[in-house]
């Protein structure tokens, strides 16, 4: 991601309306963007979903093709999971092989939907040790205002909501919805100025002293986490930002 | 272009296509203009059952440097497909196949735009296929256009697009993915329509002199009309732009 200079200037205005309580477009610290999602939105893909959060928008498609499985998990499917922050989405994205940025999106979202157990990847197992299904999530980047980390991660749960395992292509049978478990959910948080913001904007991402990301599921029981960015949080903090972010996770999870 | 395996049959007694259309008719065509935030001008296009979306940055500085040009802009295009776009994954990032297409895309637009506005800057076209089925190299010229225009970037005439070929010894226009796959031949071609002009062409299979004249004819036809439909999305675009504007006032 190439250098910003805006964000010094940017950095003023918002902390300075975070001092009397605002934020730049109206939201409540722990309110989050209008969420829309359309899912099947691919026809080529075995489950897809473009959502909309706020200005950012991220097209999550779902593939699954047959291989073999990892020599030590020879019971399991395989979950892939890669983001490409293509420069169509924003003038600082770049082409090329993925940079840091990208592979930190891509690893964030897989642990989310892998540690969450998002899909059962033992019911992708057709022959242990042989023949299993690999299971593709990859998400493009359309339009980049900011929380990518959430916006990918509630794509990629909508898409297996709707995701059919292709068998009959296969010559397996009938095709089967892909065996869905939980629906880990994250939520990210910054922080700028000591004050906790949820599902941050580009702008408020750009000034953020940290972040953190926090994935739950249907339990409230945390499944995945990563912090960001050089900036600390408090104890207290943290466990604020658990709280927040399992009680919006489960309003996200009863609206997909 | 492969041989039709012997149960398909590309064109019926009744003389039409798979889908049901007449040899001479075009995959229904949407065009949406503005569709992005962050990108300085935008569109989507769904036309069949592709779906490609386009963005453009610029004019602005030109990467990588060496490319600058002293006299005029670049037109740089990216033409890019998701990895979940085709029936079997694609692997992601650029390979041959779309860097050659970036590149007559680029040079095509390259010949409307007035690059001589903006020398040693560059402008930037992404087009992103989400959905493909044949076609997306058409349908990813004819967003990109609309894209330009409403970036604001001065052009002489938006490109068209639009491609004919040959299924079933018989010539049609604007193929599906059976009849890309196996036909006996395809011609994208990219059109400007004020000037006349051919800037876009390519051609692969097997056409006699006289199913080549007639197929380039069926598709600069197709695109006038998918001209029409590029200038109705921006009139759309920009009327609701200017309403939007009396109600900020």
């Amino acid at each position: 991601m190439s250098k910003d200079v805006v964000a010094d200037l940017k950095r003023d205005y918002i902390t300075r309306l975070l001092a009397k309580g605002m934020r730049s477009d109206g939201r409540q610290f722990d309110e989050m963007r209008p969420l829309k999602v359309e899912t099947n939105y691919v026809g080529s893909a075995q489950g897809s979903a473009l959502v909309q959060l706020g200005d950012t928008k991220v097209l999550v498609g779902v593939k699954l093709i047959l291989g073999e499985p990892f020599p030590d998990t020879p019971n399991t499917g395989v979950l892939t999971t890669n983001a490409e922050l293509i420069p169509m989405a924003s003038e600082t994205f770049e082409s090329g092989p993925p940079d840091q940025e990208s592979i930190e999106v891509a690893r964030v979202i897989d642990r989310g939907i892998r540690e969450g157990h998002a899909v059962d990847l033992e019911k992708l197992c057709l022959e242990p040790g042989k023949r299993v299904w690999i299971m593709f999530v990859d998400v493009h980047v359309l339009d980049y205002d900011g929380n990518l980390f959430d916006a990918a991660n509630i794509g990629a749960n909508a898409a297996f909501k709707t995701a059919m395992v292709p068998n009959k292509a296969a010559g397996l049978g009938e095709d089967v919805p892909l065996p869905v478990k939980h629906q880990p959910i994250s939520i990210t948080t910054v922080k700028i100025g000591g004050k906790l913001l949820v599902d941050p904007t580009h702008d408020e991402e750009r000034v953020a002293d940290a972040r953190l990301t926090v994935a739950t599921i249907e339990t409230g029981n945390v499944c995945a986490m990563q912090k960001g960015l050089a900036g600390a949080f408090t104890l207290d903090e943290v466990f604020k930002v658990v709280e927040t972010s399992s009680r919006i996770g489960a309003d996200i999870r009863s609206r997909l | 272009m492969g041989g039709a395996p012997t149960d398909l049959k590309l064109i019926d007694e009744r003389g039409l296509r798979l889908d049901g259309r007449r040899p001479d008719e075009m995959r229904p065509l949407k065009i949406e203009a503005g569709v992005l935030n962050k990108a300085d001008g935008s569109a989507f296009v769904e036309w069949g059952l592709n779906k490609v979306m386009a963005a453009v940055y610029g004019p602005r500085e030109c990467h990588p440097r060496h490319l600058q040009n002293t006299e005029r802009a670049l037109v740089q295009c990216h033409y890019n497909m998701a990895s979940f776009s085709v029936e079997d994954r694609k692997r992601p990032g650029p390979d041959r196949r779309s860097h050659e297409i970036s590149k007559i895309i680029s040079e095509a637009l390259t010949h409307v735009v007035f690059t001589e506005y903006f020398p040693r800057t560059s402008i930037d076209v992404y087009i992103e296929v989400l959905q493909a089925n044949a076609g997306t190299r058409c349908a990813g010229l004819t967003a990109a256009s609309v894209a330009l225009a409403d970036a604001g970037v001065p052009m002489r005439d938006l490109v068209a697009s639009c491609a004919a070929g040959k299924v079933a010894n018989t010539i049609v226009l604007d193929l599906g993915k059976e009849e890309d796959n196996f036909g006996q031949a395809d011609i994208p071609v990219g059109y400007v329509p004020r000037t006349d002009e051919v800037v876009l062409l390519q051609m692969d299979g097997d056409l006699t002199r006289e199913e080549f004249d007639k197929g380039l004819h069926m598709a600069i036809g197709a695109c006038k009309k998918v001209y029409e439909v590029q200038r109705d999305a921006l009139k759309r675009r920009y009327t609701a732009r200017a309403e939007g504007q009396e109600e900020g006032a």
